[in-house]
Protein backbone atom coordinates (compact mmCIF):
# COMPACT_ATOMS: atom_id res chain seq x y z
CA UNK A 1 0.00 0.00 0.00
CA UNK A 2 1.45 3.45 -0.87
CA UNK A 3 2.36 5.88 1.87
CA UNK A 4 0.09 8.82 2.61
CA UNK A 5 2.83 10.39 4.73
CA UNK A 6 6.53 9.74 4.44
CA UNK A 7 8.77 11.57 6.89
CA UNK A 8 12.51 11.43 6.62
CA UNK A 9 14.92 12.98 9.13
CA UNK A 10 12.57 15.85 9.87
CA UNK A 11 14.07 18.29 12.36
CA UNK A 12 12.90 21.50 14.04
CA UNK A 13 14.76 23.66 16.50
CA UNK A 14 13.53 26.66 18.47
CA UNK A 15 16.62 28.57 19.59
CA UNK A 16 18.78 26.10 21.54
CA UNK A 17 15.92 23.59 21.93
CA UNK A 18 15.68 20.69 19.48
CA UNK A 19 11.91 20.14 19.41
CA UNK A 20 11.95 17.40 16.76
CA UNK A 21 15.18 15.53 16.18
CA UNK A 22 15.65 13.71 12.83
CA UNK A 23 12.29 11.98 12.99
CA UNK A 24 11.46 9.36 10.32
CA UNK A 25 8.28 7.33 9.91
CA UNK A 26 5.58 6.63 7.39
CA UNK A 27 1.80 6.34 7.42
CA UNK A 28 0.12 4.05 4.92
CA UNK A 29 -2.94 5.01 2.93
CA UNK A 30 -6.15 3.92 4.64
CA UNK A 31 -4.49 3.63 8.03
CA UNK A 32 -5.38 5.22 11.36
CA UNK A 33 -2.01 6.22 12.77
CA UNK A 34 -1.82 7.35 16.39
CA UNK A 35 0.94 9.76 17.33
CA UNK A 36 1.58 9.54 21.06
CA UNK A 37 3.98 11.20 23.43
CA UNK A 38 4.19 13.06 26.74
CA UNK A 39 3.66 16.83 26.91
CA UNK A 40 6.44 18.69 25.13
CA UNK A 41 7.63 15.58 23.28
CA UNK A 42 7.26 17.21 19.85
CA UNK A 43 3.86 15.88 18.74
CA UNK A 44 2.29 19.21 17.86
CA UNK A 45 5.48 20.55 16.27
CA UNK A 46 5.63 17.45 14.06
CA UNK A 47 1.97 17.83 13.11
CA UNK A 48 2.46 21.52 12.34
CA UNK A 49 5.37 20.71 10.05
CA UNK A 50 3.38 17.99 8.31
CA UNK A 51 0.46 20.35 7.75
CA UNK A 52 2.69 23.11 6.39
CA UNK A 53 2.05 25.55 9.23
CA UNK A 54 5.75 25.80 10.11
CA UNK A 55 8.68 24.74 7.93
CA UNK A 56 11.07 22.02 9.06
CA UNK A 57 14.71 23.08 9.49
CA UNK A 58 15.94 19.85 7.98
CA UNK A 59 14.65 16.66 6.43
CA UNK A 60 11.69 16.04 4.15
CA UNK A 61 8.02 15.22 4.49
CA UNK A 62 6.02 13.87 1.58
CA UNK A 63 2.32 14.28 2.21
CA UNK A 64 0.05 12.57 -0.34
CA UNK A 65 3.06 12.43 -2.62
CA UNK A 66 3.88 16.16 -2.43
CA UNK A 67 6.86 17.66 -0.66
CA UNK A 68 5.25 19.89 1.97
CA UNK A 69 8.01 22.50 1.56
CA UNK A 70 8.16 22.58 -2.23
CA UNK A 71 4.51 22.02 -3.13
CA UNK A 72 2.59 23.07 -0.02
CA UNK A 73 -0.59 24.16 -1.80
CA UNK A 74 -0.98 20.86 -3.70
CA UNK A 75 -0.35 18.86 -0.51
CA UNK A 76 -2.77 20.98 1.56
CA UNK A 77 -5.47 20.64 -1.08
CA UNK A 78 -5.64 16.91 -0.27
CA UNK A 79 -5.82 16.94 3.53
CA UNK A 80 -7.91 18.42 6.33
CA UNK A 81 -6.75 19.58 9.75
CA UNK A 82 -8.48 19.49 13.13
CA UNK A 83 -6.27 21.32 15.64
CA UNK A 84 -6.49 20.90 19.40
CA UNK A 85 -7.94 24.36 19.98
CA UNK A 86 -10.88 25.41 17.92
CA UNK A 87 -9.83 27.97 15.33
CA UNK A 88 -13.10 28.73 13.61
CA UNK A 89 -13.87 32.44 13.19
CA UNK A 90 -16.03 33.22 16.21
CA UNK A 91 -17.48 36.37 14.59
CA UNK A 92 -18.83 34.29 11.72
CA UNK A 93 -21.67 31.78 11.83
CA UNK A 94 -21.04 28.05 11.44
CA UNK A 95 -22.38 28.29 7.91
CA UNK A 96 -20.15 31.26 6.99
CA UNK A 97 -17.11 29.40 8.36
CA UNK A 98 -17.93 26.41 6.18
CA UNK A 99 -18.51 28.54 3.10
CA UNK A 100 -15.17 30.27 3.70
CA UNK A 101 -13.48 26.87 3.81
CA UNK A 102 -15.30 25.91 0.61
CA UNK A 103 -13.88 28.97 -1.13
CA UNK A 104 -10.38 28.44 0.27
CA UNK A 105 -10.40 24.87 -1.08
CA UNK A 106 -11.75 26.03 -4.45
CA UNK A 107 -15.09 24.18 -4.18
CA UNK A 108 -17.99 25.19 -6.39
CA UNK A 109 -20.84 26.83 -4.50
CA UNK A 110 -23.44 24.09 -5.17
CA UNK A 111 -21.44 21.07 -3.98
CA UNK A 112 -20.04 23.06 -1.05
CA UNK A 113 -23.56 23.98 0.10
CA UNK A 114 -24.78 20.38 -0.16
CA UNK A 115 -21.75 18.96 1.62
CA UNK A 116 -21.91 21.64 4.36
CA UNK A 117 -25.59 20.81 5.05
CA UNK A 118 -24.84 17.09 5.17
CA UNK A 119 -21.91 17.53 7.55
CA UNK A 120 -23.77 19.91 9.86
CA UNK A 121 -26.68 17.45 9.95
CA UNK A 122 -24.36 14.51 10.65
CA UNK A 123 -22.64 16.41 13.46
CA UNK A 124 -25.84 17.75 15.02
CA UNK A 125 -25.23 21.41 14.19
CA UNK A 126 -27.70 22.05 11.37
CA UNK A 127 -30.20 23.89 13.56
CA UNK A 128 -27.46 26.22 14.85
CA UNK A 129 -25.86 26.87 11.47
CA UNK A 130 -26.70 30.58 11.36
CA UNK A 131 -25.57 31.26 14.90
CA UNK A 132 -22.22 32.93 15.51
CA UNK A 133 -19.57 30.46 16.67
CA UNK A 134 -18.80 32.56 19.77
CA UNK A 135 -22.05 31.23 21.28
CA UNK A 136 -21.04 27.59 20.72
CA UNK A 137 -19.92 25.21 23.47
CA UNK A 138 -16.46 23.59 23.25
CA UNK A 139 -17.94 20.37 21.91
CA UNK A 140 -19.94 22.21 19.25
CA UNK A 141 -16.87 24.20 18.19
CA UNK A 142 -14.84 21.01 17.87
CA UNK A 143 -17.58 19.38 15.79
CA UNK A 144 -17.68 22.45 13.57
CA UNK A 145 -13.90 22.30 13.13
CA UNK A 146 -14.25 18.68 12.08
CA UNK A 147 -16.94 19.67 9.56
CA UNK A 148 -14.64 22.42 8.24
CA UNK A 149 -11.81 19.92 7.85
CA UNK A 150 -14.04 17.44 6.00
CA UNK A 151 -15.83 19.83 3.66
CA UNK A 152 -13.52 19.14 0.71
CA UNK A 153 -13.65 15.37 1.31
CA UNK A 154 -9.92 14.99 2.08
CA UNK A 155 -8.10 11.70 1.62
CA UNK A 156 -6.03 12.42 4.72
CA UNK A 157 -7.13 13.92 8.01
CA UNK A 158 -4.83 15.32 10.71
CA UNK A 159 -6.36 15.51 14.19
CA UNK A 160 -4.59 16.97 17.22
CA UNK A 161 -6.27 15.85 20.45
CA UNK A 162 -9.72 16.00 18.83
CA UNK A 163 -11.64 14.83 21.90
CA UNK A 164 -9.62 16.58 24.59
CA UNK A 165 -11.93 18.04 27.22
CA UNK A 166 -15.12 17.10 25.38
CA UNK A 167 -18.29 15.61 26.83
CA UNK A 168 -19.05 11.93 26.25
CA UNK A 169 -21.66 12.65 23.57
CA UNK A 170 -19.31 14.80 21.44
CA UNK A 171 -16.43 12.35 21.97
CA UNK A 172 -18.49 9.37 20.82
CA UNK A 173 -19.86 11.31 17.85
CA UNK A 174 -16.35 12.27 16.71
CA UNK A 175 -14.84 8.81 17.24
CA UNK A 176 -17.72 7.15 15.43
CA UNK A 177 -17.33 9.54 12.50
CA UNK A 178 -13.59 8.85 12.37
CA UNK A 179 -14.24 5.10 12.13
CA UNK A 180 -16.78 5.64 9.36
CA UNK A 181 -14.38 7.91 7.47
CA UNK A 182 -11.58 5.37 7.78
CA UNK A 183 -13.82 2.57 6.53
CA UNK A 184 -14.50 4.66 3.44
CA UNK A 185 -10.75 5.03 2.83
CA UNK A 186 -9.68 8.20 4.66
CA UNK A 187 -6.22 8.02 6.18
CA UNK A 188 -6.16 9.44 9.71
CA UNK A 189 -3.19 10.87 11.58
CA UNK A 190 -4.31 11.19 15.19
CA UNK A 191 -2.29 12.94 17.88
CA UNK A 192 -3.60 12.00 21.30
CA UNK A 193 -2.83 11.59 24.98
CA UNK A 194 -5.69 9.19 25.37
CA UNK A 195 -4.22 5.66 25.31
CA UNK A 196 -7.62 4.00 25.37
CA UNK A 197 -8.69 6.04 22.35
CA UNK A 198 -5.48 5.14 20.50
CA UNK A 199 -5.79 1.50 21.50
CA UNK A 200 -9.36 1.19 20.20
CA UNK A 201 -8.95 3.32 17.09
CA UNK A 202 -5.43 3.04 15.66
CA UNK A 203 -3.95 0.42 13.38
CA UNK A 204 -0.46 1.56 14.33
CA UNK A 205 0.95 4.06 16.78
CA UNK A 206 4.18 6.03 16.84
CA UNK A 207 5.58 7.11 20.19
CA UNK A 208 7.72 10.23 20.37
CA UNK A 209 9.81 11.22 23.34
CA UNK A 210 12.01 14.35 23.57
CA UNK A 211 11.72 14.88 19.83
CA UNK A 212 12.76 11.34 18.92
CA UNK A 213 10.62 8.44 17.76
CA UNK A 214 11.03 5.57 20.24
CA UNK A 215 8.60 3.05 18.72
CA UNK A 216 6.27 2.60 15.77
CA UNK A 217 4.08 -0.52 15.71
CA UNK A 218 0.58 -1.91 16.12
CA UNK A 219 -0.78 -1.32 19.66
CA UNK A 220 -1.04 -5.05 20.42
CA UNK A 221 2.52 -5.68 19.27
CA UNK A 222 3.80 -2.81 21.36
CA UNK A 223 1.97 -4.14 24.40
CA UNK A 224 3.29 -7.67 24.01
CA UNK A 225 6.79 -6.52 23.17
CA UNK A 226 7.31 -4.64 26.40
CA UNK A 227 6.98 -7.62 28.71
CA UNK A 228 7.79 -11.32 28.25
CA UNK A 229 5.90 -12.07 31.48
CA UNK A 230 2.09 -12.11 31.55
CA UNK A 231 -0.29 -11.92 34.42
CA UNK A 232 -3.33 -14.09 35.14
CA UNK A 233 -5.89 -13.34 37.80
CA UNK A 234 -7.74 -16.38 39.14
CA UNK A 235 -10.14 -17.10 42.00
CA UNK A 236 -11.50 -20.40 43.38
CA UNK A 237 -14.61 -21.28 45.36
CA UNK A 238 -12.53 -22.59 48.27
CA UNK A 239 -9.23 -21.99 50.00
CA UNK A 240 -6.21 -23.60 48.35
CA UNK A 241 -2.71 -24.22 49.78
CA UNK A 242 -0.67 -20.99 49.59
CA UNK A 243 2.40 -22.45 47.84
CA UNK A 244 0.57 -24.82 45.47
CA UNK A 245 0.00 -22.28 42.69
CA UNK A 246 3.61 -21.08 42.61
CA UNK A 247 4.79 -24.67 42.02
CA UNK A 248 2.62 -25.21 38.93
CA UNK A 249 4.42 -25.62 35.56
CA UNK A 250 4.85 -22.33 33.71
CA UNK A 251 4.06 -20.21 36.78
CA UNK A 252 6.87 -17.97 38.01
CA UNK A 253 5.08 -16.33 40.92
CA UNK A 254 1.74 -16.10 42.73
CA UNK A 255 0.46 -13.34 45.01
CA UNK A 256 -2.82 -13.23 46.86
CA UNK A 257 -4.89 -10.04 46.48
CA UNK A 258 -8.17 -10.24 48.39
CA UNK A 259 -10.07 -13.34 47.30
CA UNK A 260 -8.04 -13.62 44.08
CA UNK A 261 -4.58 -14.80 43.06
CA UNK A 262 -2.38 -12.81 40.70
CA UNK A 263 -0.08 -15.23 38.90
CA UNK A 264 2.95 -14.27 36.82
CA UNK A 265 3.53 -16.62 33.92
CA UNK A 266 5.85 -16.95 30.94
CA UNK A 267 3.54 -19.09 28.82
CA UNK A 268 -0.11 -18.17 29.21
CA UNK A 269 -1.45 -21.27 27.48
CA UNK A 270 0.59 -23.72 29.57
CA UNK A 271 -0.28 -21.90 32.76
CA UNK A 272 -4.03 -21.93 32.08
CA UNK A 273 -3.91 -25.68 31.32
CA UNK A 274 -2.02 -26.24 34.62
CA UNK A 275 -4.60 -24.19 36.51
CA UNK A 276 -7.48 -26.25 35.11
CA UNK A 277 -5.75 -29.51 36.04
CA UNK A 278 -4.90 -28.10 39.46
CA UNK A 279 -8.52 -27.11 40.14
CA UNK A 280 -9.70 -30.64 39.27
CA UNK A 281 -7.07 -32.20 41.55
CA UNK A 282 -8.00 -29.88 44.42
CA UNK A 283 -11.72 -30.37 43.72
CA UNK A 284 -12.02 -26.60 43.52
CA UNK A 285 -14.12 -24.67 41.05
CA UNK A 286 -12.58 -21.78 39.12
CA UNK A 287 -14.85 -18.77 39.80
CA UNK A 288 -13.01 -16.22 37.63
CA UNK A 289 -9.98 -16.41 35.35
CA UNK A 290 -8.71 -13.24 33.63
CA UNK A 291 -5.57 -12.76 31.55
CA UNK A 292 -4.10 -9.35 32.30
CA UNK A 293 -2.23 -8.17 29.23
CA UNK A 294 -0.03 -5.08 29.51
CA UNK A 295 -2.08 -2.02 28.52
CA UNK A 296 -0.99 0.56 25.96
CA UNK A 297 -0.49 2.82 28.98
CA UNK A 298 2.08 0.32 30.31
CA UNK A 299 3.78 0.17 26.92
CA UNK A 300 3.79 3.95 26.60
CA UNK A 301 5.20 4.48 30.09
CA UNK A 302 7.82 1.79 29.64
CA UNK A 303 8.96 3.06 26.25
CA UNK A 304 9.05 6.72 27.20
CA UNK A 305 10.83 5.99 30.49
CA UNK A 306 13.40 3.77 28.78
CA UNK A 307 14.09 6.51 26.26
CA UNK A 308 14.66 9.12 28.94
CA UNK A 309 16.88 6.95 31.14
CA UNK B 1 -8.01 22.71 -11.25
CA UNK B 2 -4.48 23.69 -10.29
CA UNK B 3 -4.85 24.91 -6.69
CA UNK B 4 -1.53 26.78 -6.90
CA UNK B 5 -2.45 28.49 -10.19
CA UNK B 6 -2.68 32.28 -10.35
CA UNK B 7 -6.43 32.54 -11.03
CA UNK B 8 -7.28 29.99 -8.33
CA UNK B 9 -5.16 31.85 -5.77
CA UNK B 10 -6.79 35.16 -6.72
CA UNK B 11 -10.22 33.55 -6.14
CA UNK B 12 -9.07 32.40 -2.73
CA UNK B 13 -7.66 35.88 -1.99
CA UNK B 14 -11.14 37.24 -2.69
CA UNK B 15 -12.54 34.79 -0.12
CA UNK B 16 -10.06 36.23 2.43
CA UNK B 17 -11.16 39.77 1.49
CA UNK B 18 -14.84 38.93 2.03
CA UNK B 19 -14.02 37.35 5.37
CA UNK B 20 -12.07 40.45 6.45
CA UNK B 21 -14.88 42.79 5.42
CA UNK B 22 -17.44 40.73 7.37
CA UNK B 23 -15.33 40.37 10.48
CA UNK B 24 -13.22 43.50 10.73
CA UNK B 25 -14.65 46.29 8.59
CA UNK B 26 -18.43 46.05 9.01
CA UNK B 27 -18.18 47.12 12.60
CA UNK B 28 -19.59 50.35 13.97
CA UNK B 29 -16.42 51.57 15.70
CA UNK B 30 -14.29 50.91 12.60
CA UNK B 31 -16.69 52.72 10.28
CA UNK B 32 -17.08 55.62 12.69
CA UNK B 33 -13.32 55.89 13.25
CA UNK B 34 -12.74 55.78 9.51
CA UNK B 35 -15.05 58.75 8.91
CA UNK B 36 -14.58 60.79 12.10
CA UNK B 37 -10.80 60.75 12.32
CA UNK B 38 -10.12 62.62 9.05
CA UNK B 39 -13.22 64.83 9.45
CA UNK B 40 -12.09 66.03 12.90
CA UNK B 41 -8.54 66.67 11.67
CA UNK B 42 -10.02 68.58 8.74
CA UNK B 43 -12.29 70.67 11.00
CA UNK B 44 -9.38 71.42 13.34
CA UNK B 45 -7.33 72.83 10.49
CA UNK B 46 -10.32 74.55 8.90
CA UNK B 47 -10.89 76.51 12.11
CA UNK B 48 -7.22 77.01 12.91
CA UNK B 49 -5.97 77.99 9.42
CA UNK B 50 -8.50 80.42 8.03
CA UNK B 51 -6.03 81.72 5.44
CA UNK B 52 -5.95 78.33 3.62
CA UNK B 53 -8.53 77.94 0.85
CA UNK B 54 -11.33 75.40 1.27
CA UNK B 55 -10.27 73.55 -1.90
CA UNK B 56 -6.82 72.97 -0.40
CA UNK B 57 -8.20 71.64 2.87
CA UNK B 58 -10.79 69.38 1.19
CA UNK B 59 -8.04 67.87 -0.93
CA UNK B 60 -6.16 67.17 2.29
CA UNK B 61 -9.30 65.67 3.81
CA UNK B 62 -9.67 63.28 0.87
CA UNK B 63 -5.97 62.34 1.13
CA UNK B 64 -6.18 61.74 4.88
CA UNK B 65 -9.42 59.79 4.59
CA UNK B 66 -7.92 57.32 2.14
CA UNK B 67 -4.64 57.08 4.02
CA UNK B 68 -6.20 56.53 7.46
CA UNK B 69 -8.92 54.16 6.35
CA UNK B 70 -6.74 52.01 4.09
CA UNK B 71 -4.26 51.59 6.94
CA UNK B 72 -6.78 51.52 9.81
CA UNK B 73 -7.43 47.80 10.29
CA UNK B 74 -4.99 45.93 8.06
CA UNK B 75 -1.95 46.23 10.40
CA UNK B 76 -3.89 44.50 13.18
CA UNK B 77 -5.42 41.63 11.19
CA UNK B 78 -2.39 39.35 11.38
CA UNK B 79 -1.83 39.90 15.13
CA UNK B 80 -5.55 39.36 15.82
CA UNK B 81 -5.65 36.21 13.78
CA UNK B 82 -2.39 34.98 15.26
CA UNK B 83 -3.84 35.45 18.74
CA UNK B 84 -7.13 33.72 17.86
CA UNK B 85 -5.25 30.87 16.09
CA UNK B 86 -7.30 31.47 12.95
CA UNK B 87 -4.04 32.32 11.17
CA UNK B 88 -2.96 28.73 11.81
CA UNK B 89 -6.19 27.61 10.16
CA UNK B 90 -5.36 29.73 7.09
CA UNK B 91 -1.76 28.48 7.09
CA UNK B 92 -2.99 24.88 6.85
CA UNK B 93 -5.34 25.73 3.95
CA UNK B 94 -4.24 25.54 0.31
CA UNK B 95 -3.65 29.27 -0.03
CA UNK B 96 -0.29 30.99 -0.48
CA UNK B 97 0.89 33.66 1.95
CA UNK B 98 0.89 36.08 -0.99
CA UNK B 99 -2.80 35.37 -1.61
CA UNK B 100 -3.64 35.95 2.07
CA UNK B 101 -1.84 39.31 1.89
CA UNK B 102 -3.62 40.15 -1.36
CA UNK B 103 -6.97 39.33 0.25
CA UNK B 104 -6.22 41.55 3.25
CA UNK B 105 -5.13 44.32 0.88
CA UNK B 106 -8.29 44.06 -1.23
CA UNK B 107 -10.50 44.40 1.87
CA UNK B 108 -8.50 47.37 3.06
CA UNK B 109 -8.64 49.00 -0.40
CA UNK B 110 -12.41 48.58 -0.67
CA UNK B 111 -12.94 50.06 2.78
CA UNK B 112 -10.61 52.97 2.01
CA UNK B 113 -12.25 53.67 -1.35
CA UNK B 114 -15.76 53.54 0.18
CA UNK B 115 -14.97 56.09 2.89
CA UNK B 116 -12.98 58.29 0.48
CA UNK B 117 -15.93 58.53 -1.88
CA UNK B 118 -17.93 59.99 1.03
CA UNK B 119 -15.29 62.69 1.57
CA UNK B 120 -15.23 63.48 -2.16
CA UNK B 121 -19.01 63.91 -2.00
CA UNK B 122 -18.57 66.18 1.06
CA UNK B 123 -16.17 68.32 -0.98
CA UNK B 124 -18.63 68.53 -3.86
CA UNK B 125 -21.45 69.33 -1.44
CA UNK B 126 -19.34 72.22 -0.12
CA UNK B 127 -19.38 73.61 -3.66
CA UNK B 128 -16.02 72.42 -5.01
CA UNK B 129 -16.09 71.49 -8.69
CA UNK B 130 -14.60 68.10 -9.66
CA UNK B 131 -12.50 69.13 -12.68
CA UNK B 132 -10.64 65.86 -13.42
CA UNK B 133 -12.79 62.93 -12.32
CA UNK B 134 -10.89 60.25 -14.28
CA UNK B 135 -7.55 61.37 -12.82
CA UNK B 136 -9.09 61.35 -9.34
CA UNK B 137 -10.50 57.82 -9.80
CA UNK B 138 -7.13 56.54 -11.08
CA UNK B 139 -5.36 58.26 -8.19
CA UNK B 140 -7.75 56.81 -5.60
CA UNK B 141 -7.37 53.27 -6.97
CA UNK B 142 -3.60 53.49 -7.09
CA UNK B 143 -3.24 55.17 -3.71
CA UNK B 144 -5.67 52.71 -2.10
CA UNK B 145 -3.42 49.85 -3.26
CA UNK B 146 -0.32 51.67 -2.06
CA UNK B 147 -1.74 52.55 1.38
CA UNK B 148 -3.12 49.02 1.84
CA UNK B 149 0.36 47.67 1.18
CA UNK B 150 1.72 50.13 3.77
CA UNK B 151 -0.89 48.86 6.24
CA UNK B 152 0.25 45.28 5.67
CA UNK B 153 3.90 46.32 5.92
CA UNK B 154 3.19 47.72 9.38
CA UNK B 155 2.02 44.23 10.40
CA UNK B 156 5.31 42.55 9.46
CA UNK B 157 6.86 42.41 12.98
CA UNK B 158 5.81 38.91 14.12
CA UNK B 159 3.92 39.87 17.26
CA UNK B 160 0.45 38.63 18.11
CA UNK B 161 -0.26 41.62 20.36
CA UNK B 162 -2.40 44.02 18.31
CA UNK B 163 -1.71 47.01 20.58
CA UNK B 164 2.03 46.80 19.82
CA UNK B 165 1.36 47.00 16.11
CA UNK B 166 -1.21 49.78 16.48
CA UNK B 167 1.30 51.85 18.46
CA UNK B 168 3.95 51.34 15.79
CA UNK B 169 1.35 52.12 13.16
CA UNK B 170 0.40 55.45 14.80
CA UNK B 171 4.07 56.38 15.24
CA UNK B 172 4.57 56.09 11.50
CA UNK B 173 1.21 57.26 10.14
CA UNK B 174 0.78 60.56 11.96
CA UNK B 175 4.20 62.06 11.12
CA UNK B 176 3.61 61.00 7.50
CA UNK B 177 0.41 63.09 7.38
CA UNK B 178 2.30 66.20 8.51
CA UNK B 179 5.07 65.93 5.90
CA UNK B 180 2.81 65.22 2.94
CA UNK B 181 1.56 68.69 2.04
CA UNK B 182 -1.86 68.18 3.59
CA UNK B 183 -1.84 71.05 6.07
CA UNK B 184 1.12 72.99 4.70
CA UNK B 185 1.19 73.42 0.90
CA UNK B 186 4.34 71.98 -0.68
CA UNK B 187 5.08 75.43 -2.14
CA UNK B 188 5.36 76.86 1.38
CA UNK B 189 7.47 74.06 2.81
CA UNK B 190 11.10 74.65 3.77
CA UNK B 191 13.61 72.71 1.68
CA UNK B 192 14.15 70.09 4.43
CA UNK B 193 10.38 69.58 4.62
CA UNK B 194 10.20 69.13 0.88
CA UNK B 195 13.10 66.66 1.03
CA UNK B 196 11.02 64.59 3.46
CA UNK B 197 7.76 65.05 1.55
CA UNK B 198 9.07 63.41 -1.63
CA UNK B 199 9.51 60.13 0.31
CA UNK B 200 5.85 60.01 1.32
CA UNK B 201 3.37 58.40 -1.13
CA UNK B 202 0.63 60.50 0.47
CA UNK B 203 2.30 63.62 -0.99
CA UNK B 204 1.67 62.43 -4.55
CA UNK B 205 -1.91 61.36 -3.88
CA UNK B 206 -2.72 64.71 -2.26
CA UNK B 207 -1.18 66.45 -5.28
CA UNK B 208 -3.45 64.39 -7.59
CA UNK B 209 -6.56 65.23 -5.51
CA UNK B 210 -5.64 68.92 -5.52
CA UNK B 211 -5.23 68.83 -9.27
CA UNK B 212 -8.60 67.07 -9.62
CA UNK B 213 -10.41 69.77 -7.61
CA UNK B 214 -8.47 72.95 -8.46
CA UNK B 215 -6.45 72.23 -11.60
CA UNK B 216 -3.23 73.24 -9.82
CA UNK B 217 -0.46 70.84 -8.83
CA UNK B 218 3.10 70.82 -7.54
CA UNK B 219 4.50 67.80 -9.43
CA UNK B 220 3.47 66.85 -12.99
CA UNK B 221 0.37 64.64 -12.66
CA UNK B 222 1.94 61.83 -14.67
CA UNK B 223 4.92 61.91 -12.32
CA UNK B 224 2.52 61.69 -9.32
CA UNK B 225 0.90 58.61 -10.83
CA UNK B 226 4.21 57.01 -11.81
CA UNK B 227 5.75 57.51 -8.36
CA UNK B 228 2.61 56.18 -6.66
CA UNK B 229 2.80 53.17 -8.97
CA UNK B 230 6.42 52.53 -8.05
CA UNK B 231 5.64 52.85 -4.32
CA UNK B 232 2.72 50.41 -4.74
CA UNK B 233 4.85 47.78 -6.48
CA UNK B 234 7.73 48.11 -4.03
CA UNK B 235 5.51 48.04 -0.91
CA UNK B 236 3.37 45.16 -2.19
CA UNK B 237 6.37 43.04 -3.16
CA UNK B 238 8.10 43.97 0.11
CA UNK B 239 5.14 43.10 2.32
CA UNK B 240 4.59 39.76 0.57
CA UNK B 241 8.26 38.83 0.85
CA UNK B 242 8.56 39.86 4.50
CA UNK B 243 5.30 38.23 5.63
CA UNK B 244 6.33 34.98 4.01
CA UNK B 245 9.46 35.06 6.17
CA UNK B 246 7.81 36.12 9.42
CA UNK B 247 4.53 34.20 9.28
CA UNK B 248 5.87 30.92 10.75
CA UNK B 249 7.14 32.92 13.75
CA UNK B 250 3.52 33.85 14.62
CA UNK B 251 2.44 30.22 14.95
Amino acid sequence: MPDAIEVSNMTKTFGPTVAVDHVSFSVQEGEIFGFLGPNGAGKTTTTRMLTGVIPPDDGTALVLGYDIRRSPVQAKQGFGVVPETSNAYTDLSAWQNLMLMGELYGLARGPATKRASDLLGMLGLLERKDQKVQAFSKGMKQRLILAMALLHEPGLLFLDEPTSGLDVQSTQMILSLLRTLNRSGTTIFLTTHNMEEANRLCHRVGIIRSGTIVAVDAPEKLKSAIDRFHRIEVSFDREIPPDALARLPGVTGADRTGDKWQITVEDRDAAIRSLVTFSREQDATIVTLTTLAPSLDDAFLRLTQEASS
Amino acid sequence: MNPAGFSEQVRRAWAIAKKDIRIYYFKGPVLIFGIFMPVFLFLAFLMGSRQLPLAFLVSGLVGMALFFTATAVSPAIFPWEGQAKTLERLASCPIMVEAIILGDMIASMLFGIGITIITVLIGMALGLPLLHAVTLIAGILLAASCFSAIGMLLAVPPTNVPSNIMMLSSLIKFPLVFISGIFIPLEQMPSWGLALAVWSPLTYFTDIVRYSFTGSHYFPVLADIAVLGVFTVVFTAGTMYLHKRTMPKRM
